[in-house]
């Protein structure tokens, strides 16, 4: 069971969707260690999802479990910034449970 | 996206709008609504959608600002149930406000492309003709790179063109003349803009509408009234695109009284306005009173619009003068309304006097008193209501009679006068004249269009049975001028040997 669900909408599968899945891939990994799973949406094909969380920006990050909910816009090219928006902390390099119990 | 050369125009719906722009909005296009806060752009862009809805088109809103409970609601009080457009898939929200529990941070680079796929799939899934975005600007407020949100709703409104769709997009402006639009951007969004303005003048509001452009397609030009009603919306005031295409009858009708006939020609003519101007207590409502009577006795309609006495005070006024309105009234062939001027703006209140007609169809309408209504107006926007006024009851091809007051009590000509006395085709003055210590009443028609007329400064009194027109007041000169002046009849009859009593 997952600790972490992230949602990332997206506009198609552009190479720099790809770049932002890889992105987000490699950062969960390095900070969530197994802990989470990750959907990504493609707008174009499920507008009315989009429609319900009134997503406006591509590619746009939800952290929807655990609770609050947190959203982080862009790229996610700025690590610092999207372990802010999701409400983590930068792991140190054993803190397995650094995120986990945060806001659960 | 087919484009031909020429640019159709939608019509809108929206009451007055599609005659000052020959014919509506630009099809297929998008148009940009700037106006400053409360000057009633959400209204005119969900009237938009609500016009279309009702000839058939369906409609998109994407909301920036206010979230779609709140539209729904607001709405609601101009008869539009959203909720059930909704339910029957011919109205979709696309909900872009801002939610205040959602903390959104950036990391690098992003567009609008999740905006414009839910656009393209609201549209797609109520098969929607009409679009209106409110208010663009609110946007620039969620995201805080103005560049970016700028090149992506230039990006936004490109895809739009190729959805064979009319947009009204709104944008808030913080001044009424000046930048089209807050963020001083939004102008090159769309290829039409108008404007609404809502300006506070001496201290009463004045709502207009201004087509600034239609790009390859015509429009009518300048600023024009509208307001806001409960059960319309925006209504727009076409003034100049009002045509004197009106005919003119040659058909005499009486005043409603002998004497007043008689100098008048024959009586007035069938579809005149004629303007009865005096001070206060010189007989207007009662020339406004007899009119209506000698309308009734002829089996017309007669509607009388009262801003000056209540229902009551006109009654019993009639009555003494032998003239039965209630009776008239029961019998369905006059119809008196009273409303205090204070009761709404000018707007309104030409709005409502056309409804009474439209709904009435009378042969002959009396308003007492024009002056009244100056209360509420500015000085622009009651010339502008006078001239609606004066061509909407021309175009009905009936008699109308309006009152004005003079402000002093001798001579004088007042502002109501002075602004309609080129559009009637008949004028009236009932005026005071001091002489030897006495008041008296006196009489003319200073004009009578197409029709000979009697020239005489005629004395008259207000008896039992009303009007009684004497002689003129020979061997005087100066009584409208207010400061009569008595000169020996030998000079006199050697002055002007014209005009024999009897015109």
């Amino acid at each position: 069971m997952a600790n972490y669900l992230l949602k990332l909408y997206v506009t198609g599968r552009t190479p720099r969707t790809e770049q932002t899945i890889a992105t987000l891939r490699d950062l969960c990994k390095r900070e969530l260690g197994g802990e989470y799973e990750i959907v990504v949406i493609n707008v174009l094909e499920q507008p009315q999802l989009a429609e319900d969380e009134k997503i406006l920006a591509t590619p746009t990050l939800i952290k929807a479990l655990p609770r609050p909910m947190r959203r982080v816009i862009g790229d996610l090219s700025d690590i610092e910034k999207v372990l802010l928006g999701l409400d983590l902390q930068p792991k140190q390099d054993q803190g397995v449970q650094a995120g986990s119990s945060e806001d659960a | 996206m087919h484009d031909s050369g020429v640019i159709q125009k939608l019509p809108t719906g929206i009451p007055g709008f599609d005659h000052i722009g020959n014919g509506g909005l630009p099809q297929g296009r998008s148009t940009l609504v700037s106006g400053t806060a409360g000057s009633a752009k959400t209204v005119l862009a969900a009237q938009f959608l609500a016009a279309g809805i009702r000839s058939g088109e369906n409609g998109v809103f994407v909301t920036f600002e206010e979230s779609p409970d709140d539209l729904r609601r607001n709405m609601l009080s101009f008869g539009w149930d959203i909720r059930e457009w909704e339910n029957i898939g011919k109205w979709a929200f696309v909900d872009a406000s801002p939610d205040p529990d959602q903390e959104m941070v950036v990391s690098g680079d992003y567009d609008l492309g999740a905006l414009l796929a839910r656009v393209e799939h609201a549209v797609k899934k109520v098969g929607a003709k009409r679009l209106a975005v409110d208010s663009i600007g609110a946007i620039f407020t969620q995201f805080t790179d103005s560049a970016r949100v700028r090149r992506e709703l230039f990006r936004i409104t490109m895809a739009l063109k190729g959805l064979d769709i009319t947009s009204v997009i709104t944008a808030e402006r913080t001044q009424e003349y000046g930048d089209f639009a807050r963020f001083g951007v939004e102008e090159f969004v769309a290829d039409n803009v108008i404007i609404l303005r809502n300006i506070l003048q001496a201290e009463k509001r004045r709502r207009t509408l201004e087509i600034l452009k239609f790009r390859g397609t015509s429009h009518r030009k300048g600023e024009y009234p509208f307001t806001v009603t409960s059960d319309e919306g925006v209504v727009v005031i076409p003034l100049s695109a009002i045509e004197l295409g009106q005919h003119s009858s040659n058909t005499r009708i009486t005043s409603g009284n002998e004497d007043l006939d008689r100098m008048c020609g024959g009586g007035f003519f069938r579809d005149s306005v004629i303007l009865v101007s005096g001070a206060t207590g010189t007989g207007k409502t009662l020339i406004t009173t007899e009119f209506m009577a000698g309308g009734v006795a002829r089996n017309e309609r007669c509607l009388l619009f009262a801003f000056e006495e209540s229902r009551e005070q006109l009654f019993r006024n009639a009555a003494g003068w032998g003239i039965p309105f209630e009776e008239m009234e029961a019998e369905g062939n006059l119809k008196v309304i009273s409303a205090y001027p204070e009761t709404g703006s000018l707007e309104d209140h030409l709005i409502s006097i056309k409804k009474e007609i439209e709904a009435f169809k009378p042969a002959r309408v009396a308003l007492d008193s024009l002056s009244a209504l100056e209360r509420v107006a500015t000085d622009m926007g009651f010339r502008e209501f006078l001239i609606a006024l004066t061509s909407f009851v021309k175009h009905q091809e009936m008699a109308g009679l309006f009152t004005a007051t003079t402000p002093s009590i001798l001579g004088g000509s007042s502002v109501t006068e002075s602004h309609i006395a080129t559009m009637t085709d008949s004028i009236i003055l009932l005026r005071y004249i001091e002489l030897f210590g006495e008041m008296r009443r006196g009489i003319t028609i200073l004009k009578m269009r197409g029709s000979q007329h009697d020239k005489d400064i005629r004395e008259f009194s207000i008896g039992e049975s009303g009007i009684q027109i004497g002689t003129s007041f020979r061997g005087i000169t100066g009584i409208l001028a207010g400061t009569p002046q008595h000169r020996l009849p030998v000079v006199a009859d050697g002055l002007s040997q014209t005009s024999p009593p009897q015109g």
